[in-house]
């Protein structure tokens, strides 16, 4: 069985197969970015990217997951170690109060820039749904993914 | 715009800062909980003979286990680290399990067996007042934990100068505090015998108190230390210290490395919740709009242990008619004991309650007097230099509240959209209502308790800068509001300052980061100790220089015409070469306050806050369903130390008060929690909210020594009456009880 994490390729013996990828993540792999909030994918605490679809990692098993490329939070800065845009918009927006939810935002957030890069408010608003605050009241978390959105995109268009 | 700081921002955005429970160490066992799952019965006997014997237990510890004391508490030590002989509560822990994984440990809990015999609980709290109630704790005597009054004028005489009376009653809900982490704990003995905890928490010197008498040791034998911690809110004080205290235990019976980290299941079986209350008022009213009396009782839930159920309702006490002048007062205020989960602190800490009754009262006074609502408050609030219902002069401060009320009304034109409100009217499929609230809130404990807080400001070789306060970190930033107070004051960038990770063997015991004192309190003994910090520096400077020392600017040291004397480091550097540390400790004690129990007089808080929330939302008819359109908040903070920050307070604490008023309650059977985890007790969420608009209003306190105050409660507290006001104004009825759950016409007339 093979899974790659944050471009890492693991081969693993098929009996891990049933294992958490939550806790594969934290507890194998000491990427202690993913957060357990709840344990059973209401908080959203624990999202990684499965290949560009933003999931649960409590809910899945390693079997799920196998030949898949996991994100998590701590792959998602730039080769040279600088910020991702979406981290940095994060800073500067004051959308860091706890934290705790804070890798599972930025995770369900860039997988909506990466299948919508221009989101309104609302759309923003809709892709955090899943996603537990009970720090910010989401309002500058929301700022810092438009904000993220807008960089990103003019990027783009300068780039093109 | 000036970008918002934080000092833990890049490690919590990318995942690298690291809580309790991703913490380990070497040889680290894991242990877990064993509740009680019923709410009253006697503990005859607990047989862990086929636990003990799973795979990789190592231990199961009950309370006969205990080497120091078992119970705990702030006020009332009533709280048992493991419940012996008696069960009062379906949290109570009675063993704990020790193992190789936290698998392991868990499958071991389901081997434990009880022998229980029940005896009849009390769920009700006012069928725990009757006289032959059986008694919760029979050493107490009864089950009234606490009762708190006012006797202001002549309540008599309020009646006969009345006009018309109103007589209202109002309930709100029991509420969990849902912060992300559940609670974790991480204990070992060092080689040094200190028994050394992290774990989250916030409260670092309960957490050390408790550890300390659980095991028999001397303070100076236990060391906290604070890692970040995933929310509080209040809720991580009573319950997370004894988590701490039971890793600590399973540390030192086991002599090995012990975490503890709840389930979310474990975290609201155990927890603490906010108190429901039962309030009865009477109010009387003059036809002129003046309030002549008010009479009011509180029954507060405070479920099978004190905790701080004495100072909670105390504040509701201090605040029984809310921020509002009345001559003749008279207030009963009683926490009571019950089999339910217990109840404690949660950010607002009383005043929720009384702020959802009273600002309804306000506006059934008015259209009774048939007085416009904002005329009504702003004839009857309290104004400069006013005397509270305890008798406090209000006069040491700027006393803002029509400030505060009027930025709002303004901000979201209330006069114009007023006119546009439903009031149920049968012929829209959408009811449109806006409604607002006001109140006045005592800053940090006030007569309540110990109040003071200290700062280290300890000067390296090479002119950076290591800071530590009293203050912990629960995630609302303040570590960051003391860096940016430290750096302004000493004229230095913030990248100059670390706050140090601040232990209970470094730092005095400065109290519990509650009450919104972080900033005052910490705020306060920073800018003592940078008062000290820059006397020394200026003195050596002065000794050795020969040059008078005016300020402390951009890194550099001037005189009064403005002429560079030194840079920074050339001072400290010159400090060190003449044998003198650049070292202050700076303390802010609270200026006095009084309390009268008996009459309950007294200056109650040594300064207040003023704060005013409006909301506009729609109801659907047919559904009952509740939409919130818009929130605007303006709250009198003093002085922002970091505008961003102080934002996010306005944000996250109106969203937490909307939830408060819309859905939030903890459902429970015979005193014991039925949610189980957040699918069964909801939150609100990034779609249940509208755009939000927050107004800092800032009047420097000249008893505050930042100048600042606190944010982190007042903006919690006016939300949920903010909404039923407007849902009274979108459907013409009222809603006294939480949270609010639309009466539809056909439940109406059935």
């Amino acid at each position: 069985m093979k899974i790659t994490v944050n471009g890492v390729c693991y081969k693993l013996a098929e009996d891990m197969g049933a294992r958490l990828l939550s806790d594969w993540l934290r507890e194998d792999l000491g990427l202690i970015g993913t957060k357990i909030g709840c344990g059973i994918g209401v908080c959203g605490s624990c999202t990684v990217l499965v290949d560009k679809l933003a999931k649960r990692s409590c809910l899945l098993k390693l079997s799920d997951v196998q030949d898949h490329e996991i994100t998590t939070i701590e792959g998602i800065a730039n080769a040279d170690g600088t910020l991702h845009p979406l981290q940095e918009a994060f800073v500067d927006c004051g959308a860091i109060q706890c934290g705790f939810c804070t890798p599972g935002m930025v995770i369900s957030a860039l997988a909506l820039l990466m299948k919508n890069p221009r989101p309104t408010r609302d759309e923003i608003r809709k892709a955090l749904k899943g996603n537990l605050c009970r720090c910010t009241g989401y309002q500058q978390i929301i700022d810092a993914v438009e904000l993220a959105a807008t960089k990103l995109y003019s990027t783009k268009q300068s780039s093109k | 715009m000036k970008q918002a700081f934080r000092n833990d921002a890049l490690a919590k955005v990318t995942g690298r800062a690291k809580y309790t429970d991703d913490y380990s160490m070497p040889g680290m066992l894991h242990a877990l909980p064993l509740h009680a799952d019923c709410s009253s019965a006697l503990l005859r006997g607990i047989d862990i003979s086929k636990a003990a014997k799973m795979p990789g237990v190592l231990r199961i510890i009950t309370a006969e286990d205990v080497p120091g004391e078992i119970k705990f508490g702030q006020i009332i030590r009533d709280y048992p680290v493991l419940a012996h002989k008696r069960i009062r509560s379906s949290g109570d822990v009675l063993a704990l399990v020790v193992a190789q994984s936290r698998g392991e440990a868990n499958a071991a809990l389901k081997e434990i067996k009880l022998e229980l015999k029940d005896s009849p609980g009390l769920y009700d709290p006012h069928q725990a007042l009757l006289p032959d109630a059986p008694l919760i704790h029979p050493e107490h005597g009864s089950n009234i934990c606490n009762y708190h009054r006012v006797r202001t004028g002549d309540i008599t005489a309020g009646e006969k100068e009345a006009d018309i009376i109103i007589e209202e009653s109002f309930s709100t809900s029991r509420v969990e505090h849902a912060y992300l982490e559940p609670e974790s704990a991480l204990a070992h003995l060092r080689p040094d015998g200190v028994m050394e905890v992290i774990g989250s928490m916030q409260h670092p010197f309960s957490t050390r108190r408790f550890v300390a008498a659980t095991l028999g040791f001397e303070l100076k034998d236990v060391e906290v230390k604070t890692v970040p911690m995933g929310g509080g809110f209040g809720g991580k004080d009573d319950t997370a210290a004894l988590v701490c205290a039971r890793a600590a235990l399973c540390a030192y019976l086991c002599g090995r490395p012990v975490k503890i980290t709840y389930s979310r299941e474990m975290s609201m079986k155990e927890s603490y919740k906010r108190h429901p209350y039962d309030i009865s008022y009477r109010m009387g009213v003059k036809r002129d709009g003046g309030i002549s009396f008010v009479q009011v009782r509180m029954v507060a839930d405070g479920g099978a242990y004190c905790s701080v159920t004495p100072w909670v309702t105390w504040r509701s006490t201090v605040q029984c008619s809310g921020c509002y002048e009345a001559p003749n007062v008279h207030c009963d205020v009683y926490g009571v004991y019950t089999n339910n989960i217990f109840t404690g602190a949660f950010r607002g800490f009383g005043s929720p309650q009384v702020n959802w009754a009273i600002e309804q009262l306000v506006e059934i006074a008015a259209e009774k007097l048939g007085m416009d609502e904002v005329d009504f408050r702003r004839m009857n609030m309290l104004k400069q230099g006013s005397v509270t219902v305890t008798k406090q002069k209000l006069d040491s401060h700027t006393v803002s509240l029509n400030e505060v009320m009027d930025k709002v009304l303004t901000e979201i034109d209330y006069h114009k959209k007023r006119k546009l409100c439903s009031f149920g009217d049968p012929s829209l499929d959408k009811w449109y209502g806006i409604g607002f609230a006001i109140s006045y809130r005592g800053m940090s404990l006030g007569a309540e308790g110990v109040d003071m807080n200290s700062a280290i400001l300890n000067v390296q070789p090479d002119g950076s800068v290591l800071l530590e306060t009293g203050v912990h970190e629960n995630g609302q930033g303040s570590e960051s509001a003391m860096i940016l107070i430290a750096a302004e004051e000493l004229g230095l960038p913030v990248s100059r300052i670390r706050y140090r990770m601040p232990s209970t063997s470094n730092i005095p015991d400065g109290g519990t980061t509650v009450a919104s004192r972080g900033t005052i309190m910490g705020g306060g003994a920073t800018t003592k100790a940078a008062e000290i910090l820059r006397s020394i520096i200026s003195e050596a400077v002065k000794d050795h220089m020969g040059k008078s020392v005016d300020r402390f600017e951009d890194g550099w040291i001037l005189d009064a015409r403005d002429q560079r004397i030194c840079s920074w480091d050339e001072a400290i550097r010159l400090c060190y070469s003449k044998q003198i540390y650049p070292y202050a400790f700076g303390v802010f004690q609270a200026p006095r306050v009084s309390w009268d129990e008996d009459t309950g007089h007294g200056d109650a808080y040594f300064t207040w806050v003023y704060g005013c929330q409006a909301v506009e939302l729609e109801v659907e008819p047919k559904t009952g369903k509740i939409s919130i359109l818009n929130m605007v908040a303006a709250h009198d903070v003093g002085r922002a130390i970091n505008p961003d920050m102080v934002k996010g307070q306005f944000y996250g604490g109106m969203t937490m008060g909307a939830g408060y008023g819309l859905i939030e309650e903890m459902p429970v059977k015979e005193g014991a929690v039925t949610a189980t985890n957040l699918h069964q007790y909801k939150v609100l969420r990034s779609t249940d909210l509208p755009e939000m608009t927050a107004i800092i209003v800032e009047n420097p306190d000249p008893l505050s020594p930042s100048k600042a105050k606190g944010i982190g409660e007042p903006t919690l507290e006016i939300t949920a009456p903010a909404i039923a006001n407007a849902v009274y104004r979108a459907t013409g009825k009222r809603y006294t009880d939480q949270p609010i759950k639309i009466r539809r016409e056909s439940e109406d007339n059935g």
